[in-house]
């Protein structure tokens, strides 16, 4: 045994990014499961384009944090082995296009094999992907790319709107029997916040982040700061706006989503990506089909345009931001 | 001065130890040899077995008792050496016409039967056979080879993986992508392309234009050899000499076998668009059975009642393919939801009522 492995997790509350928060938690899973293995491109002695890897061969080795070939099919296909046979992978890829070539990979085994096998053979696997814009990057760099990942059955797909849900929920996805697509809000990684290491997330679970009477907002991940926003600023107005991160977007959590439309009665679903086909539209059919009798309001959604991710300059006018979603919520059937 | 390359490039013909009547030939490699004989005894019954079971699968299929049967009829000496050269501990990863060899591996026939009778995608525990699911996508599985090589690897255990692949995958992308992690990562795997001249109806000329597949492995940094897939004997030496090389760390090693699809693809294609009945029939002649018998019986080594018994032997277990197709397994619609997920999620609940709901009409219906 490595002496990484007689080291012990401590906890402790403290301010940090959400990079340094997911570094924490990749660390912290690397110290308590000697099956924990991290790979993937420049993840080594650069610490990852993002950092978020940063320093963590250097603690724990080459054989626990290392770089591979340059080749996502190959990444992912030998996580999918080395699950098989034991191991608990843990890969980055490096951006949300970049994933692309692993598709087959992903759909087709990792979401598949615990079926195939019932049950006897099982992915415990968690593939990590910087997505979506708002850090003025090239084309390739900036997609949402987590319906492709959703409407696949078998995925766990999970994305963290603050430095606290980073740390929780990346330990939780980790931790899981099944793989999960963690999909990591780029703009985000520099945002900071308190996290506290003893908190255990269920990703079973969708959270109220804010709580409300007068209309729910419905997001996850990159919009959830934008959804806060737009709550503030009609708070100002005398609404009050209720804010639900699904966090986990699929299995979706319909209980307490669900629960707080019928608490307000109107709905607004806010996400980046394209609207078309989108897990924005997925959640605005389930409102509609779980909460017709409570609403006020037809629901309705703020998401990207449905184009392909503008370039570096035009993409403030493609990403929803807070005005977007208050001249929805006026729509919503006010009475006078 | 000695190429560095000189060591990792195949034989310039395939190596062969014994031809097609059953002689022995000198071998191109210069190194391997014939396996002892009993070894080879035990090979001619597993061939005997092998050819038993491809002929079964496919009057299964012509009876309309299974769906779809990818034969490996001509290719057995291939699936038979694969299966053989591989420890307890070691594991194969086989494709949708190695049937032959998960069957060689010890899973069982009624077990090998679910996915082509259409009752599951897989019928058996891969962990018990330490036998991968058979992969119906082309070369996906050479990766999940190299990843299950590595975990063995990072825990010092000394597994040994086979991954067995057509010339057809040879031209996708993972094809590439798992030779080249594997001789990075120096992973004990052994890459056995049966190449049978055809995917579906494609040839081997719209593959490549490589001198052979095995030549792409020196571009690899790994050895390539060529073997000849009709003979088992070289097919169990030089795969037996992969299989030492990545037990003792010295990494991967590609092996092209040179074989022969001698049906169609599978029982839905019409191999006479795209071949001539001659070329076919100048294949049975290099059959990979009759040459090991007229061998052994040079040898003195098969006696009649030796032959009977792999014979009587080969019925028994082609009979247990008809039994187990003559059952209809009791399916559960309910399974669809079981195993999706290891626990099953909320969103599933309201799909698995629907489909209870459904299930109860149907009795009350009944």
């Amino acid at each position: 045994m490595s002496a990484d492995t007689q080291e012990k997790v401590e906890t402790t509350v403290a301010t940090m990014t959400m990079a340094a928060a997911l570094n924490r938690a990749l660390a912290d899973s690397l110290i308590e499961d000697p099956n924990v293995l991290i790979f993937g491109e420049d993840v080594g002695a650069l610490g990852g384009v993002f950092r978020i890897t940063d320093g963590l061969t250097e603690r724990f080795g080459e054989k626990r944090c290392f770089d591979t070939p340059l080749a996502e099919s190959g990444i992912i296909g030998t996580a999918i082995g080395m699950a098989m046979n034991g191991l608990r992978p843990v890969v980055e890829m490096q951006f949300d296009a970049f994933a692309y070539p692993a598709f087959e990979q992903v759909t087709s085994h990792v979401a598949k094999l615990g079926n195939r096998t019932k049950g006897a053979v099982r992915m415990p696997m968690v593939i990590r992907i910087p997505f979506g814009g708002g850090i003025g990057g090239v084309e390739h760099h900036c997609d949402s790319s987590e319906a492709y990942y959703t409407h696949t059955p078998g995925l766990t797909v999970v994305t963290p709107s603050s430095p606290q849900e980073a740390y929780s929920l990346l330990r939780a996805a980790i931790a899981s029997p099944d793989p999960v697509v963690f999909m990591e809000p780029k703009k985000l990684y520099w945002s900071k916040g308190e996290v506290d290491t003893s908190i255990v997330a269920d990703l079973s679970q969708a959270k109220v982040v804010r709580e409300g009477t007068d209309l729910t907002l419905v997001s996850y991940g990159p919009s959830i700061s934008i959804a806060l926003e737009a709550a503030e600023r009609e708070a100002a107005e005398g609404r009050s706006v209720q804010v639900v991160d699904v966090r986990t977007l699929t299995p979706f959590d319909d209980a307490i989503a669900m629960a707080a439309v019928k608490s307000t009665g109107r709905a607004v679903v806010v996400a980046e990506a394209p609207g078309f086909a989108s897990v924005a539209s997925e959640i605005q059919a389930r409102i509609s089909e779980q909460c017709f009798e409570y609403l006020e309001a037809p629901v309705r959604r703020v998401t990207g345009f449905d184009v392909p991710f503008p370039s570096p300059k035009l993409e403030h006018w493609y990403l929803p931001d807070a005005d977007r979603i208050i001249d929805a919520i006026d729509t919503l059937h006010w009475e006078e | 001065m000695s190429d560095p390359n000189a060591s990792l490039m195949p034989a310039e013909t395939p190596v062969q130890l014994i031809d097609e009547h059953g002689a022995l030939t000198t071998p191109s490699d210069g190194v391997s040899e014939v396996p002892p004989i009993d070894k080879m005894v035990t090979a001619y019954g597993a061939l005997v077995l092998g050819r038993r079971i491809n002929d079964q699968f496919n009057a299964l299929v012509r009876q309309g008792r299974i769906a779809v049967y990818p034969s490996s009829h001509g290719q057995e000496a291939c699936q038979i050496a694969a299966a053989q050269v591989l420890g307890e501990n070691d594991w194969l990863f086989p494709t949708y016409r190695d049937s032959v060899a998960l069957l060689s591996r010890g899973v069982p026939a009624m077990d090998a039967l679910v996915s082509f009778r259409g009752d599951w995608h897989c019928g058996y525990d891969p962990k018990k056979y330490h036998v991968a699911p058979q992969a119906t996508p082309l070369a996906t599985q050479l990766l999940h080879a190299v990843g299950f090589a590595q975990a063995a690897q990072y825990r010092g255990e000394d597994t040994v993986v086979l991954a067995l692949i057509g010339d057809g995958a040879t031209s996708e992308g993972d094809f590439h992508e798992a030779l080249n992690f594997a001789a990075v990562f120096k992973a004990p795997v052994v890459f056995l392309v049966q190449n049978n001249e055809f995917a579906i109806s494609v040839p081997l000329s719209r593959q490549t234009a490589a001198p052979s597949l095995a030549h792409k492995a020196v571009g690899y940094g790994m050895p390539g050899q060529r073997v000849d897939g009709n003979d088992v004997a070289a097919l169990l030496s030089v795969l037996g000499q992969a299989v030492d090389r990545a037990r003792a760390g010295e990494g991967p090693t590609l092996v092209e076998a040179h074989t022969y699809r001698m049906q169609a693809h599978t029982n839905a294609d019409d191999d006479t668009r795209y071949r001539e009945r001659e070329e076919v029939q100048a294949w049975i002649a290099k059959d990979p059975v009759s040459r090991v018998k007229a061998y052994l019986t040079a040898q003195n080594a098969l006696s009649d009642e030796q032959d009977a018994q792999f014979t009587e032997k080969a019925e028994e277990v082609a009979a247990s393919l008809r039994e187990a197709t003559s059952v209809e397994m009791d399916l559960d619609p309910q399974e669809l939801f079981a195993h999706v997920y290891a626990n099953r999620p909320q969103t599933l609940q309201a799909q698995w009522e629907l489909l209870e709901d459904e299930l109860a009409r149907t009795e009350d219906e009944a």
